[in-house]
């Protein structure tokens, strides 16, 4: 079975140490190489601001976790987060599919605009300068919607 | 902000021609002054709404908190679908409130 790809997002309190996150990361890699997962990319947002309290913590550090792994080791890492004290709040959320959409969209727009183009005798990729720019005058004033007008 | 400054420029032009019963005109007028609605993802040609990313997902959660309707907000069907989960995941990690007052 191919393996799925899942994000697994944490918040911790924000008095917590550099040194306790990396602990923790540990704690997870071991989770994820015991069951035969792999993490493919951590990121640590650092310090932010809750949009909530979440047990009287206004703020908390956020980290990333991208992992490669199957719908057990999610299980069982999700079981075990739920536990720690120390992780106010997490989620996981599965990406691989909607990922491989995305590219596939991404794709199919690309080449179809290259079609075309090659067809109207153009270049099939966009020259600098051509086209509507971002800062043209008109792109604010219309299309757009604005708030409540009925 | 993508919304706001526009209507404060834009809103007058609207309003003027409909006011009176006895415009013959009206119906046409509401039509012809109204600001065409675009869906912002499709415009800007962005695929993947991503909870993490508040900087796209935030004009579309008003002070309330509460999601913005595709009637106000004229997104597509497929774009509002995936703002909305989008939205949920962003609030369970609490990046977006739930509810503000």
């Amino acid at each position: 079975m191919a393996s799925r790809q899942y994000e697994l997002v944490y918040i911790l309190p924000p008095d917590t140490t550099e040194q306790q996150v990396t602990d923790l990361h540990g704690q997870v890699e071991a989770v994820v190489s015991r069951m035969s997962g792999q993490i493919e990319k951590t990121d640590n947002w650092g310090r932010k601001k809750l949009a909530y309290e979440i047990g009287h913590n206004k703020e908390g550090v956020y980290v990333l976790e991208v992992i490669n792994g199957s719908g057990e080791l999610m299980k069982e890492l999700d079981r075990r987060l739920k536990v720690l004290d120390q992780v106010i709040r997490h989620m996981i959320v599965r990406v691989d599919e909607e990922k491989k959409v995305v590219e596939r969209t991404q794709t199919k727009r690309r080449t179809e605009s290259e079609r075309r183009r090659v067809k109207r005798g153009l270049p099939p990729q966009r020259q600098p300068g051509e086209g509507r720019q971002a800062g043209d005058a008109d792109e604010a004033e219309d299309d757009r919607f604005d708030g409540v007008e009925v | 902000m993508p919304f706001g400054q526009g209507r404060s420029g834009g809103g007058g032009r609207g309003r003027g021609g409909d006011k009176k019963p006895g415009d013959k005109e009206k119906g046409q007028r509401r039509t012809l002054f109204r600001r065409r609605k675009v869906c912002k993802f499709c415009a800007d040609k962005i695929d993947d709404i991503n909870y993490k990313d508040v900087k796209l997902i935030g004009p579309f959660v008003p002070e309330r908190g509460k999601i913005l309707p595709r009637r106000i907000s004229g997104t597509c069907a497929m774009h509002q679908r995936k703002l909305q989960t989008a939205i949920k995941r962003a609030r369970q990690i609490a990046l977006i409130p739930y509810v503000t007052d």
